[in-house]
């Protein structure tokens, strides 16, 4: 009888997961058809598009294209090379800026970050243009820097790598210093300084605990900030001046030039593959999960 | 206090929806929409020929900038409605044409028996002729800068930054003139791999010196106002507004590569025939000549000339003025219709090297 009922209360209680499973995925399918809609399908549809040759049939020209001409080739290491070299300077100065964020009182850190964001929220156009301002030829920082003779004639800034890296670097900065100024403020200050009070001194105390503890928190940043890049237009194309030519530039004008979605299509599809590839190369070889368990 | 405020909400949401059907309403009937590329260029075109051939029909004409055909092909394949009227140069009608995205213009309607020999086609209403010219910053050069193209290419003998087009478009034709091709030549030349091939190799000889490639005259006008540059291809009047505006900035005619504007209308826009009558009545030669007092790109229809409805220095400014055009050469739209994808891809290929 006992056996009975417990046979009956796991019949009634497998039941019950049952449904709370359908529950659950009841209340995820809005997400999924959202995802299926507003990604799957147009990027299915972006596939499909590369394959369509000028004349409407199914058609390799668009990558042949890609392979005869050298320049396609170009653009995408200079795509990558860009994209690279802003993530690495946003590191390298988003890292001490938001680990002072993170050791000064609360109050402060919020004076900090509202000059974090008030950057963030100027119009991308209007800070790519002020940077043209200021580092032209003839710009603000030449001329007061030739007047009062610390330069003998004016240094390139613009239109040039420098210049673009200069723009998105700094228009860059805030995602990589907003998730990791949120993860280094849930590291409990007590760990750094059980450390010390073992004898670690405060370098030490800090490779050893807490920068590998922000590790989650840079890691997300740089990705949010390497794959943003690779789809920046306005930027170099302003700043530039036509030596930095970016797969973005480059489907716009393919457009213009084959009056067909496919000539498009067929670089955005490049682009989206390569980053997948390099992203789970990366992946292979920094294992985000274990960050992740760790923190 | 909360019944004010849904009050208030209920006039806004009153007056919005009054507003919305009225405007529906007035641009089924009588509202055009047009684009064109900005800047001094447009406000001369708004000034001088929008605005009052739409106060002389009696429409609304509402104006808005746009990025070229590919807005175009973006705007009819997508079947969106956003512009009934485009203002564009000969090629880009030409190809656009060639794409079977705009409606053929109908002569009956649109009058252009006076216009100058082929200064209107099938997809394309001429209504302006510029030039492409070699500009020289004259605080660098003075009055001897670079008056022709062979002075352009050449970097002893003028020493300084130069700045080209991003895009193909009568770039290959002035690397040409500068090797020494006349200009009745530069087509024949152009017309083969190898001919396209010498133009790029000239571009590159002197690539080191090119500063900045630039994407539109708002830019090159700039360039040289800024004095970022020392010299740049452009378009004469964008030239000829900075000055105005205190650029020190001037070119020769002798560098001038002619070329036209007109409009055409996207196909399938639901007001054609509307567009049509108002094409027509831009056309019209003292609208033509109210704009030339803006912005030096002169009139295609020539009872601007013949009616003397500009004064006599002025016309002496413009591209197509006899003294000016005897110097110049003509840009061939067949050629690119032909040959601009591989002379575009070509280009990006020196452009990246």
């Amino acid at each position: 009888m006992v056996e009975l009922e417990q046979n009956l209360n796991q019949a009634a209680l497998t039941q019950l997961a049952r449904r709370e499973h359908y529950t659950f995925f009841g209340l995820t399918l809005p997400y999924l058809v959202l995802v299926g809609a507003m990604i799957i399908i147009p990027i299915g549809w972006l596939f499909f598009l590369s394959f369509v040759g000028r004349d409407g049939s199914f058609s390799f020209e668009n990558y042949e294209r890609m392979i005869n001409s050298k320049a396609y080739l170009r653009i995408f290491i200079t795509t990558f090379k860009i994209s690279i070299l802003t993530t690495f300077f946003c590191a390298l100065f988003g890292y001490p800026l938001a680990y002072f964020m993170s050791q000064i009182s609360r109050k402060w850190a919020n004076i900090c970050m509202i000059g974090v964001l008030i950057p963030f929220w100027t119009s991308l156009l209007v800070r790519t243009y002020a940077w043209l301002v200021l580092l032209q030829k003839k710009g603000l920082v030449n001329s007061v820097a030739v007047d009062l003779g610390l330069l003998s004639e004016p240094i390139k800034f613009v239109h040039n790598t420098s210049g673009t890296l200069i723009g998105m670097v700094h228009i860059m900065l805030p995602f990589l210093i907003l998730p990791l100024y949120a993860n280094m403020r849930a590291i409990d200050p007590h760990c750094v300084k059980a450390a010390s009070s073992l004898g670690a001194t405060p370098t030490r105390a800090f490779w050893t605990v807490f920068f590998p503890l922000s590790i989650p928190g840079l890691l997300a940043g740089l990705l949010i900030v390497f794959v943003l890049c690779l789809g920046f237009y306005v930027t170099p194309a302003v700043l530039g001046g036509g030596k930095v030519i970016m797969a973005a530039m480059k489907i716009s004008s393919n457009i213009e030039l084959y009056f067909s979605w496919g000539a498009a299509s067929a670089l955005g599809v490049v682009l989206l593959v390569v980053t997948m590839l390099i992203l789970l190369i990366a992946s292979k070889l920094v294992s985000f999960d274990q960050f992740g368990q760790r923190s | 206090m909360k019944s004010i405020f849904m009050f208030k909400t209920a006039v806004i949401a009153a007056a919005s929806f009054g507003l919305a059907s009225f405007s529906t309403a007035s641009l089924a009937e009588d509202t055009l929409r047009i684009v064109s590329w900005g800047g001094a260029y447009q406000k001369g075109q708004s000034v001088g020929i929008f605005q009052p051939a739409a106060q002389a029909m009696g429409i609304t004409v509402k104006e808005d900038t746009y990025g070229g055909i590919s807005d175009v092909k973006l705007m009819v394949k997508s079947g969106a409605d956003k512009f009934d009227i485009f203002s564009s140069g000969a090629g880009g009608c030409a190809s656009g044409g060639a794409e079977g995205i705009l409606e053929k213009l109908d002569y009956s309607v649109i009058d252009v028996s006076n216009h100058l020999p082929g200064m209107y086609s099938d997809y394309c209403a001429g209504a302006d002729i510029f030039s492409v010219v070699a500009a020289w910053n004259t605080e660098t050069y003075g009055d001897n800068g670079p008056r022709s193209w062979a002075d352009f290419f050449d970097v002893e003998k003028f020493p300084g930054t130069r700045a080209m087009r991003a895009k193909v478009d009568s770039q290959l034709e002035a690397a040409l003139l500068a090797d020494g091709v006349a200009k009745e030549d530069i087509y024949k030349v152009l017309d083969s791999e190898e001919g396209i091939d010498r133009a790029l190799d000239k571009i590159r000889s002197i690539k080191p010196h090119i500063a900045v490639w630039w994407t539109s005259g708002a830019q090159h006008a700039q360039l040289m106002k800024d004095g970022e540059v020392d010299m740049t291809t452009g378009w004469n009047g964008r030239f000829d507004v900075a000055k105005l505006d205190g650029a020190k900035v001037s070119y020769d005619w002798k560098t001038g590569i002619m070329d036209w504007e007109g409009y055409g209308i996207p196909k399938g826009v639901k007001n054609k025939d509307l567009a049509m009558k108002y094409i027509a009545e831009m056309m019209k030669p003292e609208y033509m000549a109210e704009f030339a007092k803006y912005i030096t790109y002169g009139p295609t229809n020539k009872l601007v000339y013949e009616l003397n409805l500009m004064e006599d220095s002025r016309a002496r400014q413009m591209p197509s003025h006899p003294d000016n055009a005897k110097h110049q050469m003509t840009l061939r739209t067949d050629w690119y219709a032909k040959w601009r994808t591989i002379a575009a891809e070509k280009y990006t290929e020196m452009m990246t090297e």
